[in-house]
């Protein structure tokens, strides 16, 4: 193997690459304006929910509980009657249905601790949980302050002292912003490689270098190298420039270890790219395959959710994955500040995963060369 | 010439078109004769291609008048009146055919689309095999046919109507001389059944144009010349219509030509340079190469010659060491070819068939590439760089990209490429095919310079006889097997015949007699002949379900065929609820925490108890200091530590105030909010149980009591919630994918122009193709129900015979979407991402999966009323969670069964019958 073929062979495909406007835009997208959109949308969060309020009472303490209920959460609520919170919820107009009892006031103030029913449509999950939550805060408060006075607590002086580690004020924009890092390394390695070996066999110039004195390893290591290093480019840019300096994340980790642990993934994901483009073989084939590969790559290997919720099946499946062992240590090296004597079981999972996928793609790519 | 005996069959006036910039044809004016063989001849380039499809109405004519069979060609309706009449044969080498459909089922297709019976449909296919031979291939994918039986099948499906106009470009390219001897043949037998048919070619091979009754030469966009062949020769005074040709371009064109002279080579019989010795090459059971032999001598130019897959490329490669032979051996200069071995490949210098050079590279990038790559003394570079610049007249272009250049200097800096480090051989493989006759002249007195002047020996493959003449000596290769090899002269006498090409294809008809007992053509069958066609030009207008049909069994078939969309059609959906259903998934379980207890007494125990019993949390190794919550929870280890401090029993039972410690991780945020919930949920029940143990109920009493009631998903799990939601998701975006990829795809590789020029209408053609989508989809609809219902454990409360009628209304208003996006994009890859967005945010975002419509405003409430994923939600959600009947989806059906001809409509309006 010569290194300078590889070299040579590298600098042409970032040539290529410096001429694609596409993939730069996607480039350019996915490690700044990608990351900072994905800090900032917030999921889980409650944006004008659909509730509805049946007012039996229709006292002094219900119409404060009810004008209580306004945007940026909640829509203004709807006053209905009984009789119509079943076919509304049917239909999925509401979200929440709230029912006042009547005479609520008069039990309150009685200490007779009324019921009051909220029915949450269950089948709208994320706002089902949070909504519930807030609704009953809302409510509460209200109460409390109506009733402020008039009546002692009694309660047990057992305090619960509660701190989140790492993200004290459990920004959201901290995680979003970091996982949205991490995925688009994933992606843009996976897709960087595939599309420059596919544009190549398209244009019939991969047959073209095999009667020079270069090697299938050669030019495989030249995409590798190539690709991989204009993602570490992006990611490091993406990570110190939008990330710590832009949006104020604070990193806690060592930002040179996780880069380490990127190149690992990148060799991984590269050689699998490589793979894939020469099962496809033309550009749309890829793409399709990609929808198909990525997705389930992406979402099993616990950036989303916990690994731990997932079956145990899927568990095991997904520890032959590249990203699992990557989500792992980004997340311990990002969020937790681990050493490499915390990480390295998955540096060595990493290196390994990534051998393994090189010689696969190797034998591919060679078969597919002939 | 043109008498009253030979009204046109079409008149073109003033035409011109413009591609961008690029004027293809230039204010252009012709009466093409009827009944008569015209040709089209001039080099590539020069806008043959661009009047031939605008005379098959093929593309939409910008300025000036087109006339074909009586009509105007802007009239749509005029169009589809005559296009029965016409047939039409694009460019490339079966580029209007179906690769992965055998031989009948591309002509059946074709038939059924210009409305034949099953019967009459199967007599014409018979006929027209048995006319061109093809009888022995009828189940062979296009794709594995030669180039010239590619022809002959383009031939047979343009001729299986009966047409009146016959419209073929460049049908002989890049096919071998006897399969297009045979071509010719065949035409002639046509036209002499149906004399009235008209035909017009456009060729590049100026010795078959010879043959044909008239001439209209092109160059540059405008017609330079029309008449007869000796009408030409006559009036340019030369001996053959290359010259003819050369001589009817304007001077400047016309460049040095001065006709191409090989000096004789000197010292005969020296050193051996490329030898093959019983080269074989297999592939399974396919013999590419069989048994190949001889020996060229330093310095000689050796040429080769055969149709397309005949094994020529195949036997480069083996020369090259991209491929091992299976048996023989190749040897360059006395060694034999080693494909580890570097050092022969630096003596060797290579230019393939497809234009291989980098065009992302400037012509100076390239060059200066290879030789890097050819390991060339650094030092060296530069000076060898600029000599091939000056060397291959491209001092002009050198920070040109590629793309940009003619296709003639293209040429040359790919044999510049090949040349940069100096190879003593040269391996060409056809690297003339489509430049033009000056440039090719141009090619070839580089190549003579270069083996008399240098020595390089040169091994190059063509498909041009004047070419073949110029070559000290040639092989004929046919069938993997070379059939002679001598110079061309030897070759014509040993046959004796008057030419090289009348010689080389007595030698193909001789192989082909021996080896395959291919049929004879039978020329008393030619279909037309028969005359019992009464069926045929009817069913031209309005509707018909015959040819929707026959493009729904294209789809079908196509399909079938390409293993990565089908499994993107099969499994993809169901693919994907598995790994949603898993990923995506908010019921948090089996959280690891761990305790740093002060106290070790039965009320701290107890307390850890709670939450080790609950299912959320999972208990490890108790902590043993601060430093070890430190490094546990860094390491992962744990998510949650619990601190019990000194004294706690006792404190509590005093009722003095104590304060429990909870750390836990907020790497993720919303999984540490749920934490955050389940630890403060379980810290408030542990109080209330102690409280009612301390002070009775009474204690426990709060204000008011808040009941919340989980309706239609009482234990609120993720699935349930999901399942309906996801379905409707995955029956959007798959099947709209596909559709949008089906039209994408015809546009890519050019069969979209059957489309074009046969008498299918647009909805036609979209409900055809859309067929089998909507029955995949329906396949993924009950696979996706019985997941989320027996695998997942998804209760369904509802009507499922109701659901699967608002499937079926979803999944064909859901492939519409993908036409609707389809119209509008032309490559697949763009078609693909684009689709995913256009129909996955508006599904997301505006129907009621997150907010109820009812919640939104303005243009996002707008797209949520109309949207059909809105209304397929509804239903879903209410079948599976709210025991719906049949009664209480039929709003939702009817939203989605109004969107379907409103969105089928659009596509069908924005649809081209004509390329742009």
């Amino acid at each position: 193997m010569d290194l300078k073929n590889v070299w040579n062979l590298g600098t042409k495909e970032l040539r290529g690459l410096a001429r694609d406007w596409i993939m730069l835009i996607l480039i350019a997208y996915s490690f700044s304006l990608s990351v900072w959109t994905s800090a900032n949308s917030r999921p889980d969060a409650l944006s004008k929910a659909a509730i509805s309020i049946v007012d039996e009472d229709q006292s002094q303490l219900s119409s404060r509980i009810t004008s209580a209920f306004y945007p940026p959460y909640f829509v203004p609520p709807n006053l209905i009657t009984a009789a119509e919170v079943d076919r509304r919820m049917d239909a999925g107009l509401d979200t929440f249905a709230l029912d006042i009892p009547p005479d609520f006031e008069r039990d309150v103030l009685a200490g007779k601790s009324p019921e009051i029913q909220l029915s949450v449509d269950a089948t709208r999950m994320s706002q089902a949980f949070t909504g519930g939550g807030y609704v009953s805060q809302i409510v509460s408060s209200e109460v409390s302050e109506y009733v402020a006075g008039h009546r002692t607590q009694t309660a047990l002086p057992v305090g619960l002292a509660l701190r989140a580690r790492y993200n004290p004020a459990l920004d959201p924009s901290w995680f979003g912003a970091i996982s949205s890092v991490i995925q688009s390394i994933t992606m843009l390695s996976l897709i960087l490689t595939g599309a420059a070996l596919i544009r190549e066999k398209e244009h019939g110039t991969v047959e073209h270098l095999l009667v020079m004195p270069v090697t299938a390893t050669e030019i495989m290591l030249s995409k590798i190298w190539s690709m991989g290093f204009v993602v570490l480019l992006g990611s490091a840019f993406s990570l110190m420039v939008v990330v710590q300096t832009l949006m104020a994340v604070p990193v806690q980790g060592s930002v040179p270890l996780f880069l380490g642990g990127a190149v690992l993934m990148m060799f991984a994901m590269t050689s699998l790219g490589i793979f894939m483009a020469t099962v496809a073989g033309t550009m749309p084939q890829f793409a399709l395959l990609m929808m198909l590969v990525l997705l389930p790559l992406q979402v099993l290997s616990g950036a989303m959710t916990p690994r731990e919720s997932m079956p145990e099946i899927i568990q095991f499946i997904m520890l032959a994955a590249p990203n699992t062992h990557f989500i792992i240590l980004s997340q311990a090296i990002l969020f937790r500040g681990a050493g490499f004597d915390v990480v390295w079981p998955q540096f060595l999972a990493l290196a390994v995963i990534g051998g393994a996928l090189f010689w696969l793609a190797l034998q591919r790519f060679r078969a597919f060369l002939k | 010439m043109i008498g009253a005996e030979h009204p046109p069959v079409a008149t073109v006036a003033g035409l011109t078109l413009r591609y961008g910039k690029v004027t293809a044809l230039d204010n252009v004016t012709l009466d093409v004769p009827a009944g008569m063989m015209v040709g089209l001849i001039g080099p590539d380039g020069v806008g043959k291609s661009s009047l031939l499809s605008l005379l098959a109405g093929a593309r939409v004519i910008q300025e000036g008048r087109v006339a074909v069979l009586g009509g105007d060609m802007r009239d749509a309706g005029h169009r589809g009146r005559v296009c029965p009449r016409i047939a039409y044969m694009p460019q490339g080498l079966g580029k209007n055919l179906y690769p992965t459909l055998s031989v009948e089922e591309n002509l059946d297709f074709f038939g059924s689309l210009f409305g034949h019976d099953n019967v009459e449909r199967a007599r014409r296919i018979t006929d027209l095999l048995a006319a061109t031979g093809m009888s022995p291939f009828r189940n062979r994918p296009a794709a594995k046919l030669s180039g010239g039986m590619k022809q002959k099948l383009g031939l047979c499906c343009a001729l299986i109507h009966d047409p009146d106009f016959l419209i073929l470009d460049e049908p002989t390219t890049g096919v071998d001389p006897l399969s297009r001897r045979q071509f010719w043949d065949l035409i002639d037998r046509i036209r002499k059944d149906r004399p009235g048919m008209s035909v017009i070619t456009a060729t590049a091979y100026m010795e078959e144009a010879a043959r044909f009754d008239w001439l209209v030469a092109m160059n540059a966009g405008e017609v330079l010349a029309i008449g007869t062949t000796a009408e030409l020769l006559g009036r340019t005074g030369a001996a053959d219509l290359d010259a003819a040709f050369i001589a009817l371009l304007p001077e400047d064109d016309r460049g040095d030509d001065v006709a191409v002279v090989i000096p004789p080579r000197e010292g005969g019989d020296s050193e051996i340079a490329i030898e093959a010795e019983g080269l074989t090459q297999r592939f399974g059971d396919f013999t590419a190469v069989d048994n190949v032999r001889f020996r060229i001598s330093k310095g000689e130019i050796f040429g080769f010659l055969g149709s397309n897959g005949c094994g020529k490329t195949t036997t480069m490669k083996m020369l090259t060491g991209l491929l091992e032979p299976t048996e023989g051996t190749a040897k360059l200069f006395g060694h034999e070819v080693d494909a580890r071995d570097m050092a022969v490949r630096r003596r060797v210098g290579f230019m393939s068939q497809a234009f291989s050079l980098y065009s992302e590279l400037t012509v100076f990038q390239n060059l200066e590439l290879h030789a890097k790559l050819f390991a060339m003394d650094p030092e060296m570079i530069p000076a060898r760089v600029q000599e091939m610049i000056t060397r291959f007249d491209l001092e002009d272009v050198t920070d040109t990209l590629p793309e940009a250049l003619p296709l003639g200097i293209r040429q040359r800096l790919s044999l510049a490429v090949a040349m940069i480090h100096g190879p003593e051989i040269l391996i060409l493989d056809e690297p003339t095919s489509g430049v033009d006759p000056v440039a090719r002249n141009g090619f070839w007195r580089i190549l003579a310079e270069l083996s008399r002047k240098d020595g390089v020996t040169i091994f190059v493959s063509t498909h041009f006889m004047n070419e073949a003449e110029w070559c000290d000596r040639i092989s004929l290769m046919h069938a993997g097997k070379v059939l002679v090899s001598d110079t061309a002269e030897a070759i014509t006498k040993s046959k004796g015949c008057a030419t090289l090409e009348d010689a080389f294809v007595a030698y193909l008809q001789e192989a082909i007699d021996d080896t395959a007992p291919e049929p004879a053509p039978e020329p008393a069958t030619v279909p037309a002949s028969s005359g019992t066609a009464p069926a045929r030009h009817n069913e031209t207008g309005g509707y018909s379900l015959r040819r929707l049909i026959s493009y729904s069994r294209l789809e079908s078939l196509q399909l079938q065929r390409d293993p990565i969309r089908l499994a993107m059609a099969l499994i993809g959906s169901v693919l994907l609820m598995i790994v949603i259903g898993f990923g995506i998934n908010m019921d948090v379980e089996d959280l690891t925490f761990a305790v740093l207890d002060h106290d070790q007494t039965t009320a701290s125990r107890d307390y850890v108890q709670d939450i080790a019993g609950s299912r959320y949390f999972i208990e490890k190794a108790p902590l043993t200091s601060y430093e070890d919550i430190d490094a546990r929870m860094r390491a992962g280890d744990i998510s949650l530590a619990i601190e019990i401090p000194p004294g706690f029993a006792a404190d509590v039972a005093r009722g003095r105030s104590v304060e429990i410690g909870a750390w836990f991780d907020g790497a993720n945020p919303s999984l540490a909010n749920t934490v955050q919930g389940y630890i403060q949920g379980m810290h408030g029940d542990w109080i209330t149980r102690k409280m009612r143990e301390a002070y009775g109920d009474r204690a426990s009493t709060a204000d008011f009591q808040l009941v919340i009631r989980y309706r239609y998903n009482p234990d609120v799990k993720s699935i349930v919630a999901m399942a309906p939601a996801v379905i409707p998701m995955l029956l959007l975006m798959i099947p709209a994918i596909l559709t949008t990829l089906s039209v994408a795809r015809e546009k890519e590789l050019g069969s979209i122009i059957n489309f074009y020029v046969t008498p299918v209408t647009r909805l036609e053609f979209l409900l055809g193709k859309q067929l089998p989508y909507i029955g995949l989809a329906m396949v993924n609809f009950f696979l996706m129900m019985a997941l989320a219902v027996f695998f997942f454990g998804v209760p369904f409360t509802g009507s499922f015979a109701g659901l699967t009628v608002a499937a079926l209304i979803y999944v064909t208003a859901s492939t519409a979407l993908g036409f609707l996006v389809s119209v509008f994009i032309s490559s697949q890859v763009a078609a693909l991402f684009a689709t995913a967005l256009l129909t996955m945010i508006p599904a997301v975002s505006y129907s009621g999966l997150i907010d109820p419509v009812s919640s939104l405003q303005g243009f996002g409430r707008l797209i949520g009323e109309i949207y059909p994923t809105t209304w397929f939600v509804t239903a879903a959600r209410g079948a599976f969670s709210k025991a719906f009947g049949f009664a209480e989806m039929l709003g939702p059906m009817l939203a989605m069964g109004l969107a379907v001809p409103v969105i089928l409509a659009l596509a069908a309006t924005f649809l081209k019958k004509q390329a742009g």
